[in-house]
């Protein structure tokens, strides 16, 4: 580097801090005066206000309103002007003739999302799981150029869901390089996308490729954590690999096995940006999940149904309410296993 | 030479690479490869492979001209007719080979009726041919269409939608910086009354994820009429309790001297905070500015219900607006697509080693 180079950063640098010291230096006389007031641990309030401010009015206040809106009908936006309706929401939202046919529900589609929901999750967070553990285990034996391998993984989850989305519908679409491949190989076209269970299996695929690499980094950092000499002596022993894995690996990776259970079920759950632009929950209603369905029925549809979609959220609230409760238990379960032991 | 000796000897590069490539245990055994080694680097060609296969795919079709992009079944290069001249005719000409009398000629294409077409030399380009278009081919050279991604800047609003983007996580990264660092320093630093249950609430909102809130936050942000602005996708995320807590666990780590020895000399709360704890807990705020930059670029259903204008859409919101209205114009959007995935792509690139920590450290995203 020349010196020339080095003193422009050098000058670069000091006008950042400069521009920084100045922004900061507006702040010092409200400070200064909140100190005097007071005194100086409660002057932690005026710290973390902003914070507190910015929960309050985005996240808590909404809380409360979410149940007004769920309480409420009509299509007026601003609270005070719906009528309160009870359960009504909900009953709607719930109500068959039948629960054992979903085309004779009220809203068959509120249940078509939930039905896809959970097949969705439960599909994809066991491939996602199987696939990161095992990737997490390949990149944690010794091999030439970890970093290189474990950022192939990972770039994917750096991708915006638009983006990963797109990527996937250019390969997929009718015209696309798959079905390219297929003709070639002598085979006839597929519709990826619009055929119902393709499109279904497209979407637990993509997310997998766009999700896993976080996953798996969870997993290779509890991997890298698990002391060396344990498999010496399982080395000591002639255990096969296959007891190795089971008997020292995966027990003592279950704590990272739970958070990526969890977080994954989480996020399973919520799927929506990704399915969104890559299926539109297309073909009919053969991948639409429940956020997509909250989101149209307040949102997108011509007339916004703001408490059926509340109604729907606290719904979906109370499901990951319970998958955070199966969590600690799952935890506590597992230390207790381990304080046992 | 047997390979061998080859590997127990080293002298060229390549050998040497060679070398380098096939050892796996240092130190250890005899530098041999067991099954499961091999295994193991099937599995990750393999994974190369998927992962970067419908990237690359994405790269070199942005590349292709209108024409190229769609040809079925397409080419991994971006081949597109060749196109010429000829004097007497005002737009270029396609070219073909077609046979004539039983000879191969190159032709260009003047006009087409049916199955019969009307070629011409572009050596003599006042004889007409007319041909059956079965006696001809497709003439096809590699063309990289770079003008993709100047059109896209041309043609449509994309400077407004980057501008958007860019000033959305750039503003919305040194206030989540600047609002959550000032909470965490509060948090560790100070014992007042509420302190705890200030932190208890602040991570409650963990358990809260901004989808099962939708509705509600529209209205206040309609409420505050913040509506159509990119204020109104800024603000409401700038407190994020992952923030805080990641920071509030650094700065746990400074010790309390420092700020006692500032207090002697007189500094202020809001000095101290500023000029001591910020610039020492620079690695946590790095880790969080990454962060915060991946969620501002990619964020999208914040964005789809505040943002309903075009002039105010992001990138994300103007490639889903225009996979819909594009259809036939997949060219233009990959090449949007491309563009978006740049800045994201280089912050990866350099800082690969702090991400992948960070985010096996904190356990986010």
């Amino acid at each position: 580097m020349t010196p020339t180079t080095q003193s422009e950063g050098n000058f670069a640098t000091q006008l950042l801090s400069r521009v920084a010291g100045f922004g900061f230096n507006l702040f010092e006389p409200l400070f200064r005066f909140a100190q005097k007031k007071l005194g100086v641990p409660n002057l932690g309030w005026l710290f973390v206000g902003p914070n507190l401010l910015v929960f309050g009015l985005f996240t808590f206040l909404p809380i409360l309103i979410n149940f007004v809106y769920a309480l409420t009908g009509g299509i007026q936006l601003m609270p005070q002007n719906r009528p309160f309706t009870g359960t009504e929401n909900f009953q709607i939202l719930l109500e068959c003739k039948n629960y054992f046919d979903i085309a004779s529900c009220r809203k068959d589609i509120f249940w078509r999302s939930i039905v896809n929901t959970i097949k969705f999750s439960g599909i994809q967070v066991v491939l996602m799981i199987l696939f990161s553990l095992i990737t997490a285990l390949v990149l944690n034996r010794k091999i030439i150029g970890r970093g290189f391998w474990r950022g192939v993984y990972f770039y994917p989850v750096l991708l915006s869901p638009v983006v990963v989305a797109l990527i996937w519908k250019w390969l997929l679409q009718s015209q696309g390089v798959l079905n390219a491949g297929l003709l070639a190989a002598g085979s006839t076209p597929i519709n990826w996308l619009t055929d119902a269970g393709w499109a279904f299996f497209w979407t637990i695929f993509v997310s997998i490729w766009a999700h896993m690499g976080f996953y798996t980094l969870i997993l290779l950092a509890g991997l890298q954590a698990i002391p060396k000499d344990m498999y010496e002596a399982a080395n000591m022993d002639a255990a096969s690999p296959w007891r190795t894995l089971t008997r020292i690996t995966l027990p003592l990776l279950m704590p990272n096995l739970i958070v990526v259970l969890v977080l994954a079920m989480i996020r399973a759950v919520q799927i929506f940006d990704e399915v969104f632009v890559l299926t539109g929950g297309g073909p009919g209603s053969a991948t639409t999940f429940i956020v997509q369905f909250i989101y149209q029925t307040g949102f997108a549809e011509q007339i916004h149904l703001y408490g059926l979609a509340a109604a729907a959220s606290l719904i979906l609230a109370t499901g990951l309410v319970c998958l955070t409760l199966i969590q600690l238990k799952l935890t506590k379960a597992d230390e207790a296993g381990r304080t046992v032991k | 030479m047997k390979p061998d000796a080859l590997l127990s000897n080293p002298t060229s590069a390549p050998q040497r690479a060679l070398v380098f490539v096939t050892r796996t245990r240092q130190g250890g055994n005899t530098g041999k490869l067991d099954w499961t080694d091999w295994a193991s680097y099937a599995y990750l060609v393999v994974g190369l492979f998927m992962m970067f296969a419908p990237i690359l795919w994405l790269l070199m079709s942005s590349l292709k001209t209108e024409s190229a992009i769609n040809q079925f079944p397409p080419t991994f290069f971006p081949y597109s007719q060749k196109m010429v001249t000829v004097a007497g005719h005002e737009k270029p000409l396609a070219m073909f080979l077609t046979r004539v009398d039983g000879v191969e000629k190159p032709l260009a294409q003047v006009s087409r009726l049916g199955i019969v077409a009307t070629m011409v030399d572009p050596a003599k380009p006042t004889e007409e041919i007319k041909v059956n278009i079965r006696e001809r081919k497709p003439i096809n050279e590699m063309e990289f269409a770079f003008e993709n991604f100047t059109d896209v800047f041309k043609k449509f609003d994309f400077f407004r939608y980057l501008f958007n983007s860019v000033f959305i996580t750039v503003v919305a990264t040194l206030l989540t910086l600047l609002v959550n660092s000032m909470a965490a320093f509060a948090l560790s630093k100070y014992q007042f009354k509420g302190q705890k249950a200030v932190f208890g609430l602040i991570l409650a909102t963990l358990m809260i994820p901004p989808t099962i809130i939708l509705v509600p936050v529209f209205l206040v942000i309609n409420s505050v009429g913040l509506l159509n602005n990119l204020w109104g996708v800024i603000l409401p995320a700038i407190a994020t309790p992952t923030g805080v807590f990641l920071l509030r666990q650094y700065m746990l780590t400074i010790p309390d001297e420092i700020l006692e020895a500032a207090r002697m000399d007189n500094a202020s709360e809001w000095r101290i905070y500023w000029k001591i704890i910020l610039p020492l807990s620079a690695p946590a705020l790095a880790v969080l500015a990454i962060f915060s930059v991946m969620w501002r670029w990619n964020d999208f259903l914040l964005p789809l219900i505040v943002l309903s204008k075009s002039e105010y859409f992001t990138l994300q919101l103007a490639l889903n607006s225009f996979q819909g209205e594009l259809n036939t114009q997949w060219h233009y959007l990959l090449a949007m697509t491309v563009i978006t995935i740049i800045p994201i792509t280089l912050v990866f690139g350099f800082l690969q080693k702090y991400i992948t920590t960070g985010i096996a450290s904190a356990g986010v995203k």
